[in-house]
Parts: structure tokens; sequence; C-alpha cells
């Protein structure tokens, strides 16, 4: 609770070990905050939540966290290698270690060559790929990454997205937060939807590769009792003008779809089912003019 | 090394990158340069005249008061304007964020940064104090009393300042912190004098005033007793001025005082254990 405002409330959700998991949700949703609750910055008022089977916020625990704050920034008068050996002597790295660690990390983020300049003059997008890197100096076994590419450019942004993946060859987990649906689908293993502090649905890419199918047909003479056994069988169906829509999770379905149609007395002239993507399952679960 | 040596390694290394210190270090210079030009001015026109060795030696001592008096208010705002944003700063703009999230606990990032700023204000305090008695003692031949008690409570009195802004950037803006701060030591400030008036006046309220002023913030009591150590042993009895001592602070203020430091950080540990980031 932050005064008298509800933030986040009941959510729900487990991540398994290795894998890369996409938190969805609209601005205000409760993403920030879920991910503040897991690393201790913030103290849940009520509920549970264990990192690592260790209570969240554990000193222990967050020796194998990572985290990337969604504006990162930090000491603008230490230079990047700088920066990247503090945060990895913090993390109880050896000075040793760190000496062969810092230059992987800069070479991995793409600033090997900034190495001795000052945050000072840093652009935005580059601040991101440093706030990247002390995040993975560790090597941590989680990593929570707070809207990672918001501020890359596409060739950023694919550098982020092969990082994310070597993370999880190495059995790392990844926690992705983000806005960027498009890099979500190709990224996650599994997502889950987050509105108002509740998760509304979760889906594992892995196993479906598209997510359902949103089905166009045309259709008339459809009666109310055809429409309600229809809704039967489909998700959202709407009827309007002899333009018949609604979403199914898979294509087998469409032969009996359209006997059901036929029996109750439709003429079906034409049905196109089309892949529904990430973000028409997004804006369908968290509903259209959210301010995204 | 533990996280708390590393932080304070950093705010040591923050400092020195810095302007601030720098430039609190070249303010002081200035008012060095001052106060040797000053105190050659008062040598060369007790030269001209006929006087007592045991007044001028007065006067003289009086001057180098002055001095460490002029010496002490700096490195008391000095304290205070450095460290202020330390927390606040890096609370309101996210910074911590990274290192709270490290295997670091929050009173080790607490204790990590004033060790090190009590590191850097030690240094700046021992450094303009034996400037200004070096300086002194060249122009006049004049040292004063117990210098390294003298020294040392003035160290006390900012670390005491510098635990009331941890304490008040736990929960406070960078801005909101600076006012308090300072209107903090305006209070222990107006509580020395309170206490000094009531050395002529023998007015009980006033006196209790002044003590409660002090008991808010101890900082003036420390620099009244570096004051009483320091001055020649007439001096009390002979001026009434912040720089000398009518009414002396007890060996109890003293304790006082570091009992409110330890008090003043403990509550900052737990308050910024208890807040949300």
């Amino acid at each position: 609770m932050f005064g008298s405002r509800v933030a986040v409330s009941d959510l729900s959700l487990t991540v398994n070990r290795g894998e890369i998991f996409g938190f969805l949700g609209p601005n205000g949703a409760g993403k920030s905050t879920s991910i503040k609750m897991l690393l201790g910055l913030v103290r849940p008022t009520g509920g549970h939540a264990e990192v690592l089977g260790l209570p969240a916020g554990d000193v222990d625990a967050r020796r194998q966290i990572g985290f990337l704050p969604e504006d990162f920034r930090f000491y603008d008068w230490l230079t990047a290698a700088e920066l990247l050996h503090l945060h990895g002597r913090l993390c109880g790295m050896s000075a040793d270690r760190l000496r062969t660690r810092v230059p992987e990390v800069l070479e991995l983020v793409g600033i090997v060559q900034h190495a001795d300049r000052l945050l000072r003059g840093f652009s935005k997008g580059m601040l991101q790929r440093l706030g990247l890197g002390q995040a993975l100096i560790h090597e941590p076994q989680i990593v929570f990454l707070d809207e990672p590419t918001s501020g890359l450019d596409p060739i950023g942004r694919r550098m982020v997205r092969d990082v994310i993946r070597a993370q999880r060859d190495r059995g790392a987990t990844v926690f992705l937060n983000s806005h960027l649906l498009s890099e979500v689908e190709i990224t996650c293993d599994r997502v889950a939807f987050i509105k108002d502090g509740e998760v509304i649905a979760a889906r594992d890419l892995r196993t479906s590769s598209a997510e359902g199918f949103h089905v166009t047909a045309q259709v008339a003479n459809l009666s109310p009792s055809g429409l309600a056994q229809l809704a039967g069988l489909v998700r959202a169906p709407r009827y309007e003008d002899e333009q018949l829509t609604f979403d199914v999770s898979s294509q087998d379905v469409l032969p009996e779809i359209v006997r059901l149609l036929v029996a109750s007395g439709a003429d079906v002239y034409r049905l196109t089912p089309e892949p529904l993507a990430l973000e028409d399952l997004f804006v369908k679960l968290v509903g259209e003019d959210r301010g995204l | 090394m533990s996280g708390l040596w590393i932080l304070a390694g950093v705010t040591l290394r923050e400092a020195a990158r810095r302007k601030i210190l720098w430039t609190a270090l070249l303010a002081a210079v200035l008012l060095l340069a001052i106060f040797a030009v000053a105190l050659r001015f008062q040598v060369a026109e007790f030269e001209g005249r006929p006087m007592s060795p045991f007044v001028r030696y007065q006067v003289e001592s009086g001057m180098l008061m002055v001095g460490l008096y002029t010496c002490d208010l700096l490195a008391v705002v000095m304290t205070i304007l450095t460290s202020i944003d330390t927390l606040a700063g890096e609370i309101s703009s996210g910074t911590i964020h990274a290192i709270a999230t490290k295997p670091i606990a929050r009173w080790q990032i607490l204790t990590g940064k004033f060790l090190g700023f009590a590191a850097m204000v030690t240094a700046y305090v021992a450094i303009t104090f034996w400037s200004t008695v070096a300086v002194a003692f060249a122009v006049t031949g004049v040292l004063p009393e117990h210098a390294f008690h003298g020294m040392v409570l003035i160290v006390a009195e900012c670390i005491v300042a510098l635990s009331v802004t941890f304490l008040l950037g736990t929960r406070f803006s960078t801005l909101t912190c600076g006012v308090l701060a300072l209107g903090l030591q305006g209070v222990a400030f107006m509580g020395g004098w309170l206490e000094q008036v009531s050395g002529f006046s023998q007015s009980t309220q006033i006196v209790t005033l002044g003590v409660l002023s002090s008991l808010i913030m101890p900082t003036e009591s420390l620099w009244r007793r570096a004051a009483y150590e320091m001055q020649t042993p007439l001096a009390g009895s002979l001026s009434f001025s912040p720089f000398a001592n009518v009414s002396i602070p007890s060996v109890t203020a003293v304790v006082y005082a570091g009992g409110y430091f330890v008090f003043i950080l403990g509550a900052a540990m737990v308050s910024l254990n208890r807040r949300d980031l």
C-alpha cells in the first residue's frame, strides 16, 4: 500500500528456474513494484514471496540476483570500467576475477571502446548497456530486467535479446519486464499478463507457436440461438452486419464451427483464421486504451 | 572486503573527484589568508605602542579563537552541504536501486557512506584547524591551550551534524534536508547564545531555553566546550562572545552529544531499513 492507494494486490505467480519469463501489463499495473518486492526494495504489507527458496529480499538470495532498474543511473564521476568493478566488488567478487571479467562484460554489452570514459558523457542507451552489464557481472542465477530495451536502437535491442538468450543457455533465469511485446514474443519462454495487481493470464510460448487465431467470417442469417451455441466453442464472438468475428485457440475446431453454423440455419460465405499475435492477446486481455 | 568498506572508499573517492571538497578547501585558504593579514596588522599595531605582554597575549589569543571559530563554522556548513544529497539524492533518483539490490544490508550502505564522509570531514578539519594554528603561531607566536582536545571536539561536532543529515536524508528530499539541517544548526547556535546570556542575566527561563536548544541539536555546545579547552584561562571571564565562554558546557554535555550521535545514527539505520525504495 502506498498511502491509501493499493499498489499491486493479489498477484500470484511462479517462475521456473532456467526460463525466460515475460511480465506484461499496462502502465501502473504493478510490474515494477512486483519486481521491487522480489528484490526487497519494497516490503509487501501482506503475502509471501520467495526467490531461490529464500525469502524475497534476503541478502543471500541477492548474491544470486542481477537487476537492471528501469531507469538505470549511477555516479557520473565513475568510468564504465570502474562502475563494473565497483558492482562486482559489491557482489563479493575478487579484484583478480574482475580484472578479466570487467572487459568481458564491457565486450558483451558492446561498450568496450568506452571503458575509460566517465558516465557523465554517456547517452541513455549507453547507460542502459552498462546497467545490463552490472546486472550480469557476477553471473547471477536470476536476472531481473526492467524495460531493458527502452533506450536502445534496433542494434542494441538485438544485443539485449542475444544476451538474454545467452543467460538462459548458461542455466540462468531471466525475469523480463517489458512493454515491447514483439520483443517479448521472440525472447520469452513464458509470459504472464498482469492488470491492476492481478495475474489475468499466463501463456507458455514454447508449446503454442501462435497464441491462437483470430477468425473473421462472412455469415448471413445467423440466429441469436446460433450465436449462443457458438459462444460455447469460441472466445469473444461478435456478430454485426453479416460479419462474424471470434477467437479460437486452435484451427482444429474450425470445421466443427462451420457445421454448427450451417446446422443453425446460417449461410457461411467465407472464413479466415489469422494467427493471434501477443499484442492482440495483450489488448484483448488487458483492454484497449489503457495508456500503453 | 565487505560492502561497508567498499562504499566508504567510494564515498571518499567521490569527495576527491567532485569539486565539493576542493571548493571548501579553497574557501578555507581564502579565510586563512584574510586571518593572517588581520593578525599581521594587529601585531604591527601592537609593536607601535608600549603594552603589557600579558594583555597582548590575551588579545592575540582572542584573535586566534576568532580564526578557529571561523574554521569551525566552515567545517560544520561544509559537512552539511556535502553530505545532504548522498542519501536523499540517491533515493529520489533511483541510483540506490542498483546498490540496495546487491548482497549488502541497508545499514551497511548507510554506515559505509557515513564512514566515508566522517573520514573526509576529519581530514578537512585537521587541515584547516592546524593551518589556522600554524598561521597564528607564525605571526604572533601564540598557541592555543589543549589544541588537540579542541580539534577532536570540532570533529565530533561535525560528526554529530553528519548523523543528523543522514537521518534526514532517509526520509526527506535534498532541499528539505538542507533547510532542516541548517535550521537545526541555527537552533544550536541560538541555544549557545542563550546559555551565554544566562551567564550574565541569571534568568532561569533563559537557561532552560538555552539548554533545551542544545539538547535538540548539541553541535554548538561541542564548539563551546572546544573553545573552553583552547582559550587562555582568563579569557572566559574577560569576554562575551561565541569564541569564548561565560557558561561552559560540562563534560555531561559532551557525553550527551555522544549519546545523541549514537541515537540519531541508529534511528537513521532503522529509518532507511523500514522505508520502500
